[in-house]
């Protein structure tokens, strides 16, 4: 496949196909960085006219007949992997690796060795489930995934609750963080902005963001009170050495992923590689992390990789007793918690909201935030 | 080499290639498959290099003349012949590249065909190539035979074994398993199970390509929690049997499925390996067949997808309204 386009067209009605699905009319949903990845053409087995979309809320219209969680009216936030809650993984918690939520799972095995669970409007490979950027979405397992939100709370302060505020949580929860630890976070984008809040909210000293756009380093000043360094203007393992007394940070958060961008030759040279196939993902925010990471620190990688990658520094992985961490977010285990915070008022996740835009004006609002336009940060959409 | 037989010894492993007559040992040429496959792969490039360099000269030889299409084509298969001879000599036992080969010389052999009517064609180099071609094909199968043949004692047998983890009790699992209705629920190309009797059943399938099957089965081992086995009865169009296996998985990990298959199928292995290619391998279908048995054992239900209906092929069934809208991913020359 290669780079399409976006459209908003009509679409069938989804149905409940299953006694245990439910049928949600969607009031918010949003454009997810790892949508960028798909609209770029990233992710494999992709066909057109897939409905995208991971990130979704809305009220419950229709129950199957053995759903007992929920009832018509309900509103519910949706996480983004679809889990069975009967497996040995979703057991252990480990919800993304729902062994039964993919239809599909023989394929992410070809490329994977073993299949995770099934998502939302996330390719064929990952169980081919239509998404929630729609005015309605069918919900498989409703009595394992949706949450129930309290009357009250807007949407654009649970929305997030579906992906990336879990997501950046347990970026920084990998990290398992010390009194006095230094946490830096590649990437101040959406999710990376909550990986650094959540850092500080679990006790770390300090957080360091590292990013290129000015307008993203002042929302990570501005919500989690964190150092900013901009890549194009310092060396950037000088720069972290200088602000850890020589130490490096203990812990390092990869919130970029597979596109990542960096100044220089090597850029150009992964890119071509990429291009011609000849490495899937493009890792300079992965090896900066592991470098400048202190000895015996951790490397959590919560930016989404999909394939193969090249000159990965596994001398410093080993000589240096780094430990790597990484996963598709077990979002069922952290929605309660997370709500209570933001009940509490510990956390606003609507602070990264920058757009508002009606469904139809999804194309519009994948231009804007690939291309960083208008100060793009978190695109939400309404039907 | 000469062999001596101890007498009671077992021959009748292909392999070895041995004869026994009169209690007395014949030393044959031991036909090692490995060998002669390293030997057809050497051929596959000697063959795919002239075929891709000198395409018209090669024309010229097996009497097809040297006309441009006959030249594209030409190279076209020694670029696959070139594909066959690397595969085959950098894979230890190449039994799936030398099922590729049958299949390229049946091509071969379809093009030779398609080249007869033609004025440039000369007829006696053309029998002369015609028969090489049937010459290598045969070689090609028996090869093959040999190398797929890890599915054991009966020729034209083909034997496929899965596992798989399931979170339930042996017991629970056996009783799922048991229960005839519960059958088509998981296994794709099964229609229906009728029970006949309490060990005899009959069977629907729906084969590649739309084609309806039925046959009788029966329970030939019964073990509750433990095992039970199945053959088909005579009078099936496609003779096969089976044995499910429950086995108790370390600590709280449930139980462990073994399932193992056997269809004696006409052209054996190399058939199975030929459907393998076209994309319809049972030893898939079976191990997605398992993974919905464990759907349904651990949560009661078979997952479905509306996007993986549809690479299944599944019928949708039902009113498809449009009223709502979504945002959707259109790709470069991909029509839905």
């Amino acid at each position: 496949m290669g780079k399409g386009s976006i459209q908003v067209q009509q679409v069938p009605d989804p149905r409940i196909l299953d006694d245990g699905d439910a049928i949600v009319r969607i009031t918010a949903t949003a454009i997810c960085g790892s949508d960028l990845h798909l609209y770029n053409g990233f992710v494999p087995t992709m066909k057109s006219g897939d409905v995208l979309g991971h990130e979704f809320m809305g009220e419950v219209m229709e129950v199957g007949r053995e759903v007992k969680n929920l009832k018509v009216g309900d509103r519910v936030v949706v996480p983004f992997p679809i889990a069975c809650g009967a497996c040995a993984m979703c057991r252990k918690s480990l919800f993304s690796l729902c062994e039964n939520s993919n239809p599909n799972a023989w394929m992410a095995e070809k490329l994977w060795g073993y299949s995770p669970a099934g998502l939302f409007g996330y390719s064929h490979m990952l169980g081919g489930f239509p998404g929630g950027q729609a005015e309605y979405a069918r919900v498989p397992f409703a009595d394992v995934g949706p949450l129930r939100i309290p009357a009250g709370l807007p949407d654009e302060k649970v929305l997030f609750l579906s992906d990336i505020l879990p997501t950046g949580y347990m970026g920084a929860e990998m990290c398992n963080i010390d009194k006095g630890d230094v946490i830096a976070v590649w990437g101040a984008g959406p999710v990376g902005l909550f990986a650094m809040k959540s850092a500080q909210l679990l006790g770390a000293e300090r957080v360091i963001a590292i990013d290129r756009f000015p307008y993203r380093l002042q929302r990570a000043r501005e919500i989690s009170g964190a150092e900013t360094l901009n890549y194009q203007e310092v060396d950037l393992h000088e720069a972290l050495r200088e602000l850890t007394g020589g130490r490096g940070p203990d812990a390092c958060i990869d919130a970029v992923g597979l596109e990542a961008h960096m100044p220089g030759p090597l850029y150009a040279y992964d890119r071509v590689k990429q291009a011609v196939g000849l490495e899937t993902d493009r890792t300079f925010a992965l090896r900066q992390a592991i470098l400048a990471c202190r000895s015996g620190g951790t490397v959590s990688v919560i930016g989404v990789y999909g394939g193969f990658i090249d000159k990965f520094p596994m001398g410093a992985v080993v000589n240096r007793s780094l430990t790597i961490r990484s996963g598709q977010c077990h979002v069922q285990r952290y929605m309660k918690p997370l709500l209570e915070r933001i009940e509490k008022g510990e956390i606003d996740p609507s602070v990264v909201i920058s757009h508002r835009l009606r469904l139809d004006e999804a194309p519009h609002g994948y231009e804007m935030f690939l291309h960083k336009q208008d100060d793009c940060v978190k695109v939400v959409l309404r039907p | 080499m000469v062999n001596q037989a101890p007498s009671g010894h077992q021959f009748d492993e292909p392999r070895h290639g041995l004869d026994v007559a009169g209690g007395v040992a014949v030393a044959a040429r031991a036909f090692d498959p490995e060998r002669v496959a390293r030997g057809l792969g050497w051929f596959s490039l000697a063959l795919g290099s002239v075929e891709v360099l000198a395409p018209a000269t090669l024309g010229r030889v097996i009497g097809t003349g040297r006309s441009p299409l006959g030249r594209t084509v030409m190279r076209v298969f020694g670029l696959r012949e070139l594909a066959a001879g690397v595969g085959i000599l950098t894979t230890p036992r190449p039994a799936r590249w030398m099922t590729a080969r049958v299949a390229g010389d049946v091509a071969d052999l379809a093009a030779l065909v398609l080249a007869l009517p033609m004025p440039s064609t000369r007829l006696g180099r053309w029998l002369l190539a015609a028969s090489s071609v049937a010459g290598v094909l045969a070689l090609d199968a028996k090869c093959a035979q040999h190398l797929g043949g890890h599915a054991g004692p009966g020729r034209g047998t083909a034997r496929y074994r899965r596992r798989i983890t399931i979170h339930r009790s042996a017991e629970d699992l056996y009783r799922g398993w048991r229960d005839s209705t519960n059958l088509p629920r998981f296994m794709r190309r099964i229609e229906s199970v009728r029970a006949l009797d309490e060990r005899r059943s009959h069977w629907t399938a729906t084969a590649p390509g739309g084609l309806r099957l039925e046959w009788d089965s029966e329970i030939t081992d019964e073990r509750p929690g433990q095992r039970l086995a199945w053959k088909s009865l005579p009078g099936a169009p496609i003779e096969t049997s089976g044995v499910v296996r429950f086995e108790r998985a370390p600590a709280d990990r449930g139980t462990e499925v073994i399932v193992e298959l056997e269809y004696a199928l006409p052209g054996g292995d190399v058939a199975a390996q030929l459907l393998t290619l076209i994309g319809q391998s049972p030893e898939q279908q079976l191990g997605d067949d398992l993974r919905r048995f464990k759907q349904l054992m651990e949560t009661g239900r078979v997952v479905v997808a509306e996007g993986a209906s549809r690479d299944v092929g599944q019928p949708r069934g039902g009113r498809e309204l449009r009223r709502g809208r979504g945002v959707l991913a259109l790709l470069k020359g991909g029509a839905r």
